[in-house]
């Protein structure tokens, strides 16, 4: 199949997207409603055609097809066909192109999913959803067309960033995408619902596991990106506060503080305007980081992937869906006000927090992220903000939002008696302090007062998220898949936090220079280099040396850093030798040669830094155990005169 | 109730720094070089290994000097304008084929059309980095008097031409 079908296909995919917002949002008008029949097939047409496009794309690329510019820019012959299906993602015409697919899904779901909801609000829903795809198909036509094509044919290609070509970053995008993009559905049904004027009791509860399952592909995406950064980037260090993570991180927090408050709408009926705020927030967020990374606003190399007639496209964009979303928002949220009170010891009031914390998190690094910018528009010269800033401001939120969470798991509803569980919390609280010190002393033989306060919050969270499912347990009673995900996605983020602080805390570092032969150590654990020789692999060389590793006398491991050139691109990598272990890494990696046989190395000793990325992969099966609960499940009575419209407009 | 308005009043705060921001360049440094004496360097062009080119061949008047690879993709849809711009015959450029191989620099010339006056050779990149080069493309505009007066950093548009060099080299050509 030629690239130029793709490019059609992804022409009857925009028009398509037209077609379903124009169903979509008239239809949804009084006597309209006869347009409503066009919108589920307008989205199964958008589907095909967006996967047609993706797959003639990939087939370029499968074929070698090099007289298609952004394979000739992306691949190479000697590419392993993997990477040729990765790289597609690989730069940024087909992440977009990516972009839209994994909308394009998402759009589909709904349209399946939603066959029980009000036809009129589905409608809606899916028109927003049309609107965005139709504005992302525009912006990959006008300005960033990966079907181009390269007259004459290139002979080979430029080959795949060697960065990129990982496994674990092959699915990264992906996984990320259906995250970020995933918030597109909350964000629709928020518009919707805004549309209506009016926020349906079961509202929360039809957006509640659709904004779970993007968090939970946004949580592994993150998780991916920064386990990927760990072992490839060579540095050993999981998070960098680099605009482009923040530009992920930033949706998950909001997500995340979306997810709570849809709880207490769900439940309570109450904070119906700010969960509608928090919905659009994600979304925006995921588009305002979209900008971010694309645009070359901030993040560039060297601004040649900045074009400015696409930071222009996607500036416009976000003004018509962040601007209109939020104008639309100043002007119908009063509708939404809530009369329930509760009293300040309560279930809602911990939320709110947590809402509250969580919101100036994002805010914090949403700051951090475009201070440079702002001082540069303010012509008050360049400067970029480093992790210096983001670790100590991150902290400020954090800290209070994880001693509050362990107590806030258990109050109830409305008004809360802490007394039933104040014992146990108490008790927690005194083990976890006393395993903050205990622990790190045994088995890293010293203490320090930022250590002893993450390790209490990590310990506390983790033991007391076990409370409520141990004790529903012994009393026999059933655990619903509700209280369950909660509680294992809040033993997750105390997995996490126990990680973070223990390998910041008691990581050991060096970086020295080694002859084969030599001999070092490093706390308990001794290296020794072995040799170095040269290996080939399919499109790259490498240096590979081998280092033994041995804890007190004892051989542990062998490992093989390896120093790699890529044939094609010619920058070196550093492919790091990892052995992984449940409670410690250790990771070699090669730096530069030194001469007549000598190479410089950077060892680490990573403590516990496994738990990072365990505790993200909890916290998403938190998620999925929760989207599991049945309630989701249930079909919704439609109203009477709904159902007596479908029924005039089928006959 | 105006505290609604609020996200909405913080995204047009927002949106006018991204808007600013757009139109200026993050990596954006300026040249050390401007205002300073274009540095010399004599090389082969990629025509003919036996001929030479130097900047002096062009002192008097003012030339504009194009960084390019074949290599590089950004060059290849500069390259268009560069075409553009010498029909003009406003000034002449001179190429500097950077990091290169002579045979696909010369393909590149005979297949796509050549702009240049004339292209320097520089498989090494040695005159780049006197010139302060670290990518490509990269264009510097230098007066009659043989000074640097502007540095583009990315693919030249004709809208950048226009409103940068053009103007630049009216003022420029006048004095000598």
């Amino acid at each position: 199949m030629s690239v130029e079908l793709g490019h059609f296909a992804l022409i009857l995919a925009f028009c398509l997207a037209v077609a379903q917002s124009v169903f979509g949002l008239v239809g949804a008008m009084p006597g309209k409603s006869y347009l409503q029949s066009g919108v589920r097939p307008a989205v199964a047409g958008q589907f095909v055609f967006v996967v047609l496009a993706f797959a003639s794309l990939a087939l370029a690329f499968q074929h070698n097809d090099f007289s298609v510019l952004y394979v000739a820019s992306n691949s190479n012959s000697q590419l392993p066909a993997f990477y040729r299906f990765a790289a597609i993602w690989g730069a940024h015409e087909g992440s977009l192109l990516l972009w839209l697919l994994v909308l394009a899904c998402w759009s589909i779901a709904v349209a399946a999913f939603t066959k029980n909801m009000p036809a009129t609000f589905v409608s809606r829903v899916l028109g927003v959803l049309g609107l965005v795809s139709a504005g992302f198909a525009l912006f990959i036509l006008a300005t960033s067309n990966p079907f181009a094509r390269l007259l004459p044919a290139a002979l080979d290609g430029r080959d795949l960033n060697p960065l990129l070509q990982d496994p674990a970053l092959a699915i990264h995008p992906p996984m990320l995408y259906t995250g970020y993009v995933g918030f597109a559905v909350p964000f629709a049904f928020a518009v919707a619902a805004l549309l209506e004027g009016k926020l349906d009791p079961v509202w929360a509860r039809w957006v509640r596991p659709w904004t779970t399952v993007a968090w939970m592909f946004l949580t592994v995406g993150i998780a991916l990106g920064s386990w990927w950064a760990y072992y490839e980037l060579g540095w050993g260090g999981w998070w960098f506060w680099d605009p482009v993570e923040n530009a992920s991180f930033m949706p998950w927090l909001a997500g995340t503080a979306l997810i709570h408050s849809l709880a207490v709408t769900e439940k309570r009926g109450l904070f119906k305007s700010w969960t509608l705020l928090l919905a659009i927030f994600a979304f925006s967020l995921s588009l305002v980081g979209t900008f971010l990374v694309r645009s070359g606003v901030l993040v560039s190399v060297h601004a040649f992937a900045s074009d400015p007639s696409r930071g222009m496209f996607i500036l416009a964009f976000l003004v018509i869906c962040i601007g209109g979303s939020l104008s639309l928002y100043a002007w119908r949220a009063q509708r939404f006000g809530s009369t329930a009170g509760f009293a300040v010891v309560s279930r809602e009031s911990f939320l709110l927090l947590n809402n509250v914390l969580l919101v100036a998190a994002a805010s914090l690094i949403l700051v951090g992220t475009l201070y440079p910018l702002f001082l540069d528009a303010l012509h008050l010269g360049k400067i970029s903000v480093g992790p210096p800033y983001f670790a100590t401001v991150f902290m400020i939120p954090m800290l209070p939002l994880l001693f509050l969470l362990a107590v806030g798991m258990h109050a109830a509803w409305k008004r809360a008696k802490l007394e039933s569980v104040k014992t146990k919390l108490l008790v927690m609280v005194g083990a976890s302090i006393a395993l903050a010190i205990i622990v790190p002393l045994v088995s890293y033989g010293s203490v320090s007062v930022l250590s002893v306060i993450g390790f209490t919050a990590g310990m506390w969270v983790l033991l007391s998220s076990l409370i409520e499912p141990v004790s529903r347990w012994r009393a026999g009673h059933k655990l619903s898949a509700s209280v369950l995900g909660m509680s294992v996605a809040h033993l997750g983020l105390g997995v996490f936090v126990l990680g973070a602080t223990v390998v910041k805390a008691y990581e050991i570092e060096k970086d020295l220079s080694l002859t084969p032969g030599q001999s070092v150590t490093l706390g308990n654990y001794e290296f020794k280099l072995n040799d170095t020789r040269n290996v080939v692999g399919p499109n790259y060389d490498a240096i590979e040396a081998t280092v033994v590793v041995s804890r007190l006398g004892r051989e542990v491991t062998v490992l093989h850093p390896q120093k790699r050139t890529y044939r094609v691109q010619t920058n070196p990598m550093t492919e790091a030798g990892i052995d992984p272990g449940w409670n410690r890494d250790v990771f070699v990696a090669m730096g530069e040669p030194l001469g007549q046989g000598a190479w410089s190395f950077r060892l680490q000793y990573k403590p516990l830094v496994r738990f990072i990325w365990i505790g993200a992969v909890i916290m998403a099966l938190g998620g999925f155990i929760g989207v599991t609960d049945r309630r989701y499940r249930a079909r919704v009575p439609r109203s009477a005169d709904e159902a007596a419209r479908e029924a005039t407009v089928g006959a | 109730m105006w505290r609604y308005a609020i996200p909405v009043a913080i995204f047009a705060v927002l949106f006018g720094f991204l808007f600013v921001g757009l139109n200026r360049d993050p990596s954006y440094v300026p040249s050390p070089l401007i205002g300073k004496h274009a540095p010399a360097f004599s090389l082969t062009t990629v025509e003919d290994p036996n001929k030479q080119v130097s900047p002096e061949d062009f002192h008097g008047k003012p030339f504009v000097l194009n960084v390019w690879g074949t290599w590089c993709a950004e060059c290849r849809r500069e390259h268009e304008t560069l075409l553009e711009i010498s029909r003009q015959g406003l000034a002449p450029i001179v190429g500097l084929n950077w990091k290169d191989e002579r045979e696909s620099a010369e393909q590149w010339l005979r297949q796509l059309g050549d702009p240049y006056a004339a292209t320097a050779f520089d498989p090494e990149g040695r005159a780049g980095i006197d010139w302060g080069v670290y990518g490509a493309p990269e264009t510097f505009l230098i007066d009659a008097n043989g000074v640097i007066v502007y540095k583009h950093i990315a693919p030249l548009t004709m809208e950048v031409w226009n409103r940068e060099f053009v103007p630049r080299i009216r003022a420029g050509g006048g004095r000598s």
